[in-house]
C-alpha cells in the first residue's frame, strides 16, 4: 500500500490537495508557533508561515498545472498571492518597530512581560 | 510501470524542505536557527510556486520575502540578541496544548483537501503536454486593470471582472504609509538627560 502510493506519488502529477496538504502543514506550525513562542520575533515567524500557509492555496487553485476539473482561480489566485506577499512585508516591517519599541522600554523581547494593560 | 514523472519528484523535495524546516521552526528553542529554518521554509515554497507555473509569483516570493522580509526579521534578531532572550524555552504545558489544537487542526485540513475528488491529482496525459505559458505579462496588465486572460469569455460573464488598479493603488499607498510610520516607531529616541547640566 504504502509502496504504491509513493509510486504513484513519483509517476502522477501533484494536484490542489497535494499542495493544501503542505499548506496545512504551514498554516499549523505557524500558528502553534504564535501560541507558544515566549519571543516576540519568533511569533513573527509564525505570522510568516501563516501567511505561506494560505499563499499556497491561492497559488495551487491559480494553476492550470494541478488542475482536475474543480472551480479554478486562473489569474485572479496569483494576484492576490502578490497581495499577501506586499501586506506581509507591510504587517513586518510594523510588527518589527512596535517590537524593538517593546524592547526598548522594557529590556526584554518575552510576550510574556507585555502585561501593562491587564486589569 | 509508469516513467518517473520529474515535477512530481520536485514536488516532493520542495514539499518536504517547507514541511520540514517549518516544523524546524516550531520545534528549535533557539531564535537565530529559526530565523534560517524560516528562510529555508520560504525558499522551498517559492520552489513549489515555480512548479505550479507561477514563476512570477515565486520570483517576487524569494525577492520580496526571502530576500525582504526575512532580512527585515533578521536585523530584529541581531538588534535583541541578548544572551537571555537567544534561548527561550516554551512551558511544557503550552507545548501539549498546543500539539493537541495543531494535531487536531493538522487531520481536519488534510481530511478536508482529500475529500474533494476534483482536488486529486489530474490525469498525466492532461497535463502533460501543457504549453509554457509565461504569466507576467498577464499579472501585469491585471495590475494595470486589463485582464487579458479573459479577452475570450463571454460578455456576460465578464461584466464583474474588473482588473486590479485600484486594489494595486490602495496596496501601493498602504505599503507608504507603512514604512513611514514604522520608520518614525523604530527611531532612535533622544534620552532625556536625568540630571540637567547648566
Amino acid at each position: 500500500m504504502t509502496t504504491s502510493l509513493l509510486a504513484n506519488l513519483l509517476t502522477e502529477p501533484p494536484g490542489v490537495a497535494h499542495y493544501m496538504t503542505v499548506g496545512a502543514v504551514m498554516f499549523v506550525c505557524g500558528a502553534m508557533c504564535m501560541a507558544t513562542k515566549r519571543n516576540a520575533l519568533g511569533v513573527l515567524m509564525g505570522i510568516e508561515l501563516v501567511l505561506n500557509g494560505a499563499n499556497l492555496n491561492f497559488i495551487a487553485f491559480g494553476s492550470k498545472y494541478l488542475d482536475n476539473g474543480g472551480p479554478q482561480l486562473g489569474l485572479d489566485g496569483s494576484l492576490i498571492a502578490l497581495f499577501v506577499i506586499v501586506l506581509a512585508a507591510a504587517e513586518a516591517a510594523v510588527a518589527l518597530a512596535i517590537a524593538l519599541n517593546f524592547y526598548n522600554n522594557h529590556d526584554s523581547i518575552d510576550v510574556d512581560r507585555a502585561d501593562q494593560l491587564q486589569g | 510501470m509508469n516513467a518517473i514523472y520529474w515535477p512530481s519528484v520536485f514536488f516532493l523535495l520542495f514539499g518536504a524542505m517547507a514541511c520540514g524546516f517549518a516544523l524546524a521552526v516550531l520545534l528549535s528553542a533557539n531564535i537565530v536557527r529559526m530565523a534560517f529554518y524560516l528562510v529555508m521554509s520560504l525558499a522551498a515554497t517559492a520552489g513549489l510556486f515555480f512548479l505550479a507555473g507561477q514563476e512570477f509569483v515565486g520570483a517576487m516570493q524569494l525577492l520580496i520575502y526571502v530576500g525582504g522580509t526575512l532580512v527585515l526579521l533578521i536585523f530584529g534578531v541581531m538588534l535583541t540578541s541578548q544572551e537571555r532572550f537567544v534561548n527561550m524555552k516554551t512551558l511544557a504545558g503550552d507545548w501539549v496544548i498546543g500539539m493537541i489544537a495543531g494535531g487536531a487542526l493538522l487531520s481536519l485540513l488534510t481530511a478536508a483537501a482529500f475529500s474533494v475528488p476534483e482536488w486529486r491529482g489530474p490525469e498525466r496525459a492532461a497535463v502533460e503536454n501543457l504549453p509554457i505559458e509565461p504569466n507576467a505579462t498577464p499579472i501585469g496588465m491585471g495590475l494595470l486593470g486589463a485582464r487579458v486572460d479573459q479577452i475570450g469569455a463571454p460578455a456576460d460573464e465578464r461584466a464583474g471582472m474588473a482588473g486590479y488598479l485600484f486594489p494595486f493603488e490602495i496596496v501601493s499607498v498602504h505599503l507608504l504609509v507603512v514604512l513611514i510610520g514604522a520608520a518614525y516607531l523604530a527611531r532612535a529616541k533622544r534620552r532625556s538627560n536625568p540630571l540637567p547640566t547648566g
